[in-house]
């Protein structure tokens, strides 16, 4: 990459959660070598509670807790980005970016090719005993306070990271940059500022560039994934959806589009909907980088799959960094029930009355689903507010009942007393699931940036 | 005057960071806006979310881009930590919002979307 290019960049975003599809990136990849001109691919591979799962699992093993799926990302796509110049931007490190580092080193070498440059971005993870003084008081007097002081119930404590170590490592040649904890954006946030150059207060480009980042962060949820609704809004090859490019101009403004011929759509109303998915004041959001403003910001369509996201504001960047910390709390038990035919939602309510005495004084959630189930709240409110029903009610319901507690025991109790159902419930039970799994709570608070400084590292020199 | 669901004007989607939901709203015809700026206010929505008991809602104006976004406080039981839905994120909770009736003068109801079928 060269800066002070005025060539747009092409960022490719090949997986906008841990989970999501393993075959978009291949398609991906062959329309930034068939459009040419510089470009970049991300995977976005890390939501709040992924990086707290990845902790636990490098507990238990010290060689793991990177993205579990890393094989079946890289493999289809490693030889080509490495082949025609496309660096590779993740956070598929999450607790162990090292790790992954040498995975992907080892990959490498199994399909043949030569080392890559491989950058690891460090300074996320907090959970070294170092930080603890530095946390606690950044939490302050809490409102969680044995949380706090239960600390061997600390599973992670990581610090949103921003763009400039991914543009770094970029500037000094890595082909890879593998990230634990950045804020989501700054995946294309850090390539665009490697290849443009701009300064760190370039307040409005690096919000552009931020929002293109928002947008790709998801995925295919601006491409047409997340968007079809029959009848009103139509999503053609959603089963084969084209995964987004953002065309990053020299002004940080974007073009959103996806490879030619791939399924999906889209067009200004998925990429209004994206741009303000889990936004809170479009004037202020938030990101270690910028605090960028869509308040004054356009959408248009250019064409077929072509929609412009311009007018971008930026403002000077938090004072602070956000760190998310992750706790053991407690246990949730599930169970599930189905009832079907004449008067199944009578004998599913009959059902729920009877958990709840097996159960009490434990609070019990109780979803009638094919009745009311999500859209309610723990409470029974929705479910109470519901006529009762005429002769029997719905004809196919699934009971499921939830509960939460400290003591494992407590929550096992729940699964049992489901389970028992089939021989001492309403007539015709069946189907019955129960899960037990141990709960995981988050937090948050704002730490000086000093007190988390960030940095990059080639996981090995590069050859002279 | 009649009653027509919001979908049929709006479409929309909910994300949540803790436990605050945000739901945008998109205007389908730049023609419904005004009625969603007068119709879809603050209240009426904490209104429709009742049963959530939201301790604040606050509703934040695009009207360059027709949209809307909607950010209700304490609507998810303790969020993706610590409710007990199913769906503890509330992704469907858009749903409930884009089903709320908006009243539209009959100058404006040939714009409506259809409803299939």
């Amino acid at each position: 990459m060269t800066t002070h290019s005025p060539a747009p960049l092409r960022v490719g975003a090949a997986a906008g959660f841990s989970g999501d599809r393993t075959d978009a990136a291949a398609p991906l990849v062959r329309e930034l070598i068939r459009l040419g001109g510089p470009a970049a691919l991300i995977f976005e591979t890390l939501a709040e509670r992924t990086l707290a799962l990845a902790q636990l699992a490098r507990r238990a093993d010290p060689a793991a807790g990177y993205e579990p799926l890393l094989d079946e990302l890289l493999r289809p796509v490693l030889a080509d980005c490495l082949a025609h110049g496309i660096p590779i931007v993740s956070n598929f490190g999450a607790a162990n970016p090292t790790g992954a580092a040498r995975r992907i080193a080892a990959l490498a070498a199994e399909l043949g090719l030569a080392a890559p440059r491989i950058a690891v971005v460090g300074g996320d993870d907090l959970m070294a005993p170092a930080y603890r003084a530095a946390l606690r008081e950044a939490l302050g007097a809490g409102a969680d306070a044995d949380a706090d002081n239960n600390e061997p119930a600390w599973v992670s404590a990581n610090a949103y990271q921003g763009a400039e170590p991914i543009a770094q490592a970029l500037r000094a040649g890595a082909q890879i940059v593998v990230c634990g904890r950045v804020a989501d954006p700054a995946l294309v946030l850090g390539p665009a500022l490697a290849h443009f150059g701009w300064a760190p207060d370039d307040w409005d480009r690096l919000a552009g560039a931020t929002m293109a980042g928002h947008l790709l962060e998801c995925g295919a949820q601006v491409s047409g994934g997340y968007y079809a609704d029959p009848g009103f809004k139509e999503v053609p090859g959603l089963a084969s959806l084209g995964y987004p490019i953002a065309e990053i101009a020299a002004d940080g403004s974007c073009v959103v589009t996806k490879p030619a011929g791939s399924g999906g759509r889209i067009d200004r109303h998925t990429v209004i909907e994206q741009l303000l998915y889990e936004l809170h004041d479009p004037a202020a959001y938030l990101t270690p980088d910028v605090v960028a403003d869509v308040s004054q910001a356009r959408v248009d369509e250019l064409g077929p799959d072509r929609v412009r996201l311009s007018g971008v504001r930026g403002h000077p960047r938090p004072e602070r960094l956000k760190v998310n910390i992750c706790h053991a709390s407690g246990w949730l038990a599930e169970g599930e029930i189905s009832y079907a035919g004449p008067r199944a939602e009578a004998r599913a309510r009959l059902a729920a009355q009877v958990l709840r005495e097996r159960l009490a004084p434990q609070p019990l959630r109780v979803d009638l689903i094919g009745v009311a189930s999500v859209l309610a709240d723990d409470g029974g409110a929705l479910l109470r507010q519901l006529p009762e029903p005429v002769l029997g009610g719905a004809r196919d319901v699934r009971l499921r009942v939830a509960l939460q507690h400290a003591d494992k025991a407590v929550a096992e109790r729940l699964t049992r007393e489901v389970n028992a159902l089939y021989t001492c419930g309403p007539a015709g039970g069946g189907g019955v699931r129960t899960a037990l799994r141990q709960r995981l709570a988050m937090r948050d608070c704002l730490l000086p940036r000093a007190a988390a400084p960030t940095r990059f590292d080639f996981l090995q020199e590069p050859a002279p | 005057m009649s009653a027509v669901p919001l979908y049929r004007l709006a479409h929309g989607r909910s994300g949540d960071k803790g436990n605050r939901s945000n739901i945008s709203v998109i205007a389908w015809k730049p023609e419904f806006w005004p009625l969603l700026v007068e119709q879809l206010t603050p209240q009426a929505v904490a209104r429709q979310f009742a049963h959530r008991r939201p301790t604040q809602v606050e509703r934040h104006l695009l009207p360059q881009l027709q949209a809307m976004n909607f950010v209700l406080d304490g609507v998810l039981d303790g969020g993706v930590n610590g409710a007990l839905n199913l769906d503890a994120h509330g992704k469907s909770l858009s749903f409930w919002l884009l089903d709320m009736a908006i009243e539209v003068p009959p100058a404006l109801q040939a714009l409506l979307l259809p409803e299939p079928g």
